[in-house]
């Protein structure tokens, strides 16, 4: 009890005495303002529980997600040892949604450092550099900006094979151009700015300038928006799933359990559903978690 | 499906330092000779034979080698790529392998339909969309506000060809409010077909021209379910940013000052405030407009709608590059237009803009 | 408040639907009564040209623009019937065929049908040389020599071709639509460069059928117009128009409610679905598919015979029959569809992997196997690569899916460069030739042949003896003896050959129940438009 009243003491101390107990308060200070939001901590609780049920699935999971058993197919939820029922070959669709999200989680994780970094650089570099680089790298942005998502998506799948790491792969490079563009952006506003040109009076090159200087200060917002993106990327996944060019079978991935369950949408609804309830679920928690995220960081929204 | 791009990050100078027609023409030029190229390299590298998708399993070797020949197959890549480019800049965008129709006379065909739905789509999005995100950023952290708010981002995960199925099934296969799959019912898209001049290609604009008002309420009642899901994503993302913009709008002091000199609120809010964010809301609904435009391919299948998605994504798996080219020209041009087009009444809204 | 209850009224009648699975309830959004619309899924319609189409989907819809000089018999599967030609004769030695034409049969132009359109028709196939040309170049017949081989004279065809085939076998070639009579001043009159009308037939119609081509609006829709003055009388519809409705379950929404008359691309589960509907009427009909597994002969673990014989019995042939694919696929293990001369029923494999495992053992071979299974990403398709990966693994033979769009896959076939590959493969004339010519005959197994249109090339196995006993069945004259000689190459075929045939196709129908008289021609056969009423 002590301990604590001392942390949050110290946390809330108005004169820090390190950098790190000054940092330390301003996220404490985030996290009491994120929290405040009941619909935020909601969010955080989903994200929160999708890692937990992915770390822990092989316990939670009563079931082999794989295990085929042709006499128990398309048995509705509830029934005696299957909570969400099961498939058209039987298999356990509750643990083969345990199962899948940690292909989500998968997904997802491998997306959200891939894009932003590829954007991050991109942009940084077009944005300190300006001139010609600014123009050729702005151009190929432009260009991958205005190609329809999906289908790039859909054409780069083709190209690579489906499978997951594909899939990640393809959806990373459809989703970079808005973080370069966000990243650019930012840069232009802090490239002129004082400490920059100390460090170039201190003779640090264009490289380490835009590692070490730039590219720190468009962090946060661009944190903002892959826990915004962080929904789409799932949907687009699932997609690819829906399409047949996603994460391949058997593996239980949501989007692809979707495709194959909807040809009995009408009447064993619950094959299609549970996925889609476990899609709708978790994408919900990252733009809960996201919107959250953008009132407490973002500087404009978060004035009153 | 997919999130349109942060405004916010597209906005600024979609053309830095080129000012000028001709500038922004070489721009616009560039953009689009690299979108082809990179469909192009796309087209080359997919492994899926054109060839093999329309001679079918007993060609032989012989017919396969002819049918390859006559699509022109057999020359160099870059040799096809600048006869591809010069045809496209005379309006010819060449046959499409699989239906053997000008490419163009196929996307005269699919985009309209695309463009009927994305428009509605767009009209409901704004209609609910706006007064939603205003209302919900007079009251941050009400009731209404996290309605608003839940009901958007309910929009923005549910996976659309689910919600699709379901919306059909219920207000279609159990309710009977809305005409089913397809632009028209069977009787009417005959009568469309004899009856009504094609004009637009929409149906909606050339059965009103035309006086049909029966196809008309016919062709309402089919493209309200559609239009509607994908009004529902267009409604989620555009409440969601223009709550964001008028929250940050309301901070001002000029707010703060008018408030004070007792103008009424409703005024404050939905004439002064409003009209400050209607350039980055331009912005917003122009960017969701050309999401929409590029044809959502789910939407599309579910409601058997013959829209340029679902073209373009036919044209993919059977590598029929004339057609996925063509579509992805269009959908580039639309989308560049579309970005100039905001950019220019970015402009003219907002005379602080440069 | 009124409102407010119906609302929550309704909220529970869907409640109730979903959870009892009970049909929507039908509305009466009703088609047109002169016009048959149906919906399919037609955009694998490449060309609608009879001397191209090859695909089911165009075939059907070429089947009620054109009429062939021998004709299938709509009510009576497998029966010859005199189309065009009122009748035929064959010379002493096998070679000559002679075809005396129908008189007083006109196309839709006005034009009245002679010998001479006849002879046009079969010379354009053969100089097009588009893939269907196969089935005529079957008889000897070249762009070179074809003039000279098929001839009009009068009132007759005369036909001569290089070796005594058995004449059942030329006529069932001639009902194949590839062989339709075509109006030979209309497509000429609109030939461009040379083309014999190859253009103009990309949008049009030229024939004698029931039905005239409105509009063709690739993977959209097609409309026909009802003639006047059909030699086999008119057609009851005055118009056909079909619609491509690409999710089952959207066909099924609209069938339900009204909006079309026919769906022809029902899945098990909708039919099911659709049981205590009374509005909708469902009819079985077989299909010519054969589902199959094909092992590549280059690999040399997976296409030793053991290996292959212990594959056969790791599919769950019933299992799969009897739940996902019931209604749509039934167990099938030869390469000749049922309702084909020769077609066997029997069916001595099942699933038993304790057996699989043994003949593994016994011959040695060590477990466990990898291998690829390529299987092209449609949900049929998928559900079977799934079933057969799981019981494949219980012996020890690791499956790793490689999933593709069709044209993928099949290219891949083509090249040889597949491992395990899972297929449908469907007749293209109604003689057990179409499929012995390619499942059990193979003229030369060398990579160079390129005989990619032989699926026994495309697996590297070369038949030996059963090449022989194919070509010597085609010449066979004797209906039983024919028949006897096609159930023996299709025993060895099934026990010794790299392919394992699953399942025939089933086609589901599903019509309005004031629907009569639309006939989908089943295994052998096209639908036929002409004979519906409603």
């Amino acid at each position: 009890m002590t301990t604590v009243t001392t942390m949050t003491q110290w946390l809330r101390d108005p004169a820090p005495r390190s950098r790190l107990q000054a940092r330390a308060g301003q996220l404490w200070l985030g996290w009491l303002r994120l929290r405040r939001n009941r619909l935020t901590v909601i969010g955080l609780s989903i994200v929160l529980l999708l890692l937990l049920v992915a770390a822990f699935a092989p316990w939670i999971a009563p079931h082999n997600p794989l295990a085929q058993d042709l006499s128990q197919r398309l048995l509705p939820p509830l029934s005696p040892g299957h909570l969400m029922g099961t498939d058209e070959f039987g298999r356990d669709i509750f643990s083969r949604i345990v199962f899948g999200s940690r292909i989500t989680l998968y997904i997802v994780t491998l997306v959200a450092l891939t894009a932003p970094l590829f954007g991050l650089i991109v942009g940084t570099v077009a944005g300190y550099f300006g001139g010609i680089v600014d123009q050729v790298l702005m151009r190929i942005t432009d260009i991958f900006l205005a190609f329809p998502r999906l289908i790039l998506a859909l054409a780069l799948v083709a190209v690579l094979g489906p499978g997951i790491e594909n899939a990640v792969l393809a959806i990373a490079l459809t989703a970079w151009p808005p973080y370069a563009r966000v990243a650019r952006a930012e840069t232009l506003t802090v490239r002129s700015s004082d400490y920059i040109a100390a460090a170039r009076l201190q003779g640090a090159g264009g490289a380490r300038i835009v590692w070490g200087h730039v590219m720190p200060m468009c962090v946060p917002s661009v944190i903002i928006r892959v826990t915004l993106d962080m929904a789409g990327v799932i949907l687009t996944a699932a997609g690819l799933g829906f399409l047949g060019l996603g994460v391949q079978p058997p593996l239980p991935e949501w989007g692809q359990m979707i495709s194959a369950g909807r040809k009995f949408l009408f009447d064993q609804w619950w094959v299609a559903t549970m996925p889609g309830l476990a899609i709708a679920t978790v994408s919900l928690g990252f733009n809960l978690l996201g919107d959250g995220l953008r009132d407490v960081l973002d500087p404009r929204s978060s004035g009153k | 499906m997919t999130t349109p791009p942060d405004p916010v990050s597209i906005r600024p100078r979609l053309w830095p330092r080129l000012r000028g027609v001709a500038g922004v023409l070489v721009a616009l030029a560039a953009t689009l000779l690299g979108l082809l190229l990179v469909t192009f390299v796309i087209g080359r590298v997919v492994p899926i034979d054109p060839v093999l998708a329309v001679i079918g399993e007993r060609a032989t070797q012989a017919q396969y080698e002819a049918a390859r020949l006559s699509l022109g197959l057999d020359r160099p890549v870059w040799e096809q790529f600048a006869i591809y480019v010069r045809d496209a800049l005379t309006g010819d965008l060449g046959t499409s392998i699989r239906t053997r129709t000008p490419v163009a006379d196929d996307i005269r065909r699919f985009f309209p339909a695309t463009l009927e739905l994305a428009t509605l789509a767009t009209i409901i999005g704004v209609i609910l969309g706006i007064p939603a995100g205003v209302l919900a950023a007079t009251k941050p952290g009400s009731l209404l506000d996290q309605a608003v708010r839940l009901i958007g981002l309910i929009g923005y995960s549910l996976p659309v060809f689910w919600l699709g199925l379901m919306g059909l099934l219920l207000f279609y296969g159990i309710l009977g409010w809305v005409g089913g799959p397809g632009r028209l019912s069977s009787g009417y898209e005959m009568m469309f077909e004899f009856d009504v001049p094609r004009v637009t290609g929409m149906i909606l604009i050339d059965t009103a021209l035309a006086g049909q008002w029966a196809i008309f309420r016919n062709a309402l009642s089919h493209i309200i379910l559609p239009a509607g899901v994908l009004g529902y994503y267009s409604m989620a993302y555009i409440s969601r940013m223009t709550r964001s913009f008028m929250m940050n709008e309301l901070s001002q002091e000029y707010i703060t000052t008018a408030r004070v000199k007792g103008m009424p609120e409703w005024r404050v809010v939905w004439v002064h405030a409003l009209r400050n964010v209607q350039v980055p809301l331009i912005t917003v609904i122009v960017l969701s407009y050309a999401t929409l435009l590029e044809g959502s391919v789910l939407t599309e299948t579910v409601f058997a709608w013959p829209g340029l998605g679902l073209y373009i994504t036919t044209a993919l798996f059977s590598a029929d590059m004339p057609a996925v080219l063509g579509g992805t020209v269009v959908v580039g041009m639309v989308f560049v237009g579309l970005n100039m087009f905001s950019d220019i009444l970015y402009r003219i809204v907002d005379p602080r803009a440069r | 408040m009124l409102l407010d209850s119906t609302l929550r009224n309704r909220g529970a009648a869907l409640a109730a639907a979903l959870m009892l699975g009970t049909s929507p309830v039908a509305l009466g959004a009703a088609t047109p009564d002169d016009t048959l619309v149906i919906a399919a899924k037609i955009d694998d319609i490449v060309s609608i040209d009879p001397a191209e189409a090859f695909e089911f989907n165009g075939i059907d819809l070429l089947n009620n623009l054109y009429d062939t000089l021998v004709e299938l018999d709509p009510e009576r599967p497998g029966e010859l019937v005199p189309g065009l030609a009122e009748s035929w004769d064959v010379s002493e030695d096998g070679l000559t065929f002679t075809f005396t034409m129908r008189e007083g049969v006109t196309f839709a132009s006005g034009n009245p049908v002679r010998a001479e359109d006849a002879a046009f028709s079969l010379q354009r196939v053969i100089k097009l040389n588009r893939t269907p040309s196969f089935i005529l170049t079957q008889f000897g017949f070249t762009p070179d020599n074809v003039d000279d081989l098929i001839v009009a004279d009068g009132n007759t065809l005369r036909m001569t071709i290089d070796r005594p085939l058995a004449p059942s076998f030329v006529y069932n070639c001639l009902t194949a639509l590839v062989a339709a009579i075509v109006d030979k001043e209309t497509v000429m009159a609109n030939e461009v460069d040379g083309d014999m009308g190859y253009e103009w037939m990309k949008a049009n119609s030229a024939g004698t059928g029931a039905y005239v081509l409105q509009s063709y609006r690739p993977s959209e829709s097609y409309l026909l117009e009802a003639r006047e003055g059909h030699w086999r009388g008119d057609a009851n519809l005055r118009r056909v128009f079909l619609r491509h409705i690409p999710e089952p379950s959207t066909q099924r929404l609209m069938l339900e409610a009204g909006d079309i008359d026919i769906a022809r691309d029902l899945t098990p589960v909708d039919v099911e679905g659709m049981a205590g509907n009374d509005d909708v009427v469902i009819t079985d009909d077989v299909g010519g598919y054969i589902a199959y597994i094909a092992i590549n002969g280059q690999h040399e673990t997976l296409a030793h015979p053991a290996v292959l014989d212990a594959m056969r019995w790791l599919i769950d042939y019933e299992g799969m029959a009897n739940s996902f694919l019931k209604g749509q696929q039934m167990v099938h293990q030869h390469f000749l569809p049922r309702g084909y001369l020769g077609a066997l029923e029997e069916t001595p494999y099942s699933l038993d992997v304790e057996r699989a495992q043994e003949i593994l053992a016994e011959a040695g071979i060590e477990t466990p196997i990898n291998a690829t299974l390529s299987v092209r990403n449609s949900q049929d398709r998928m559900e079977m690569a799934q079933s057969i990966q799981n019981t494949f693994a219980q012996a020890g033979i690791n499956i790793e899916l490689s999933v593709g769009a069709g044209a993928e896959v099949l290219g891949e076939y083509r090249a040889r460069q597949h491992e395990i590959t899972l297929q449908a493969w469907g007749p293209d004339y109604p003689d057990p030739h179409t499929n012995a010519s390619t499942f059990a005959m193979n003229p030369d197994n060398s990579p160079d042949a390129g005989l990619t249109g032989i699926l026994a090339w495309r697996n590297a196995w070369d038949p030996e003896d059963l090449h022989e006993m194919a070509e010597a069945a085609v010449m066979e004259r004797d209906t039983d003896a024919r028949r006897a000689m096609y159930e023996e190459i299709q025993r060895r075929h099934r026990d010794d050959s790299p392919f394992i045939a699953m399942f025939q196709s089933i086609d589901q129908t599903g019509m309005r129940a004031n629907v009569q008289g639309f006939h989908t021609g089943g295994a052998i056969d096209n639908a036929t438009y002409w004979l519906a009423t409603k």
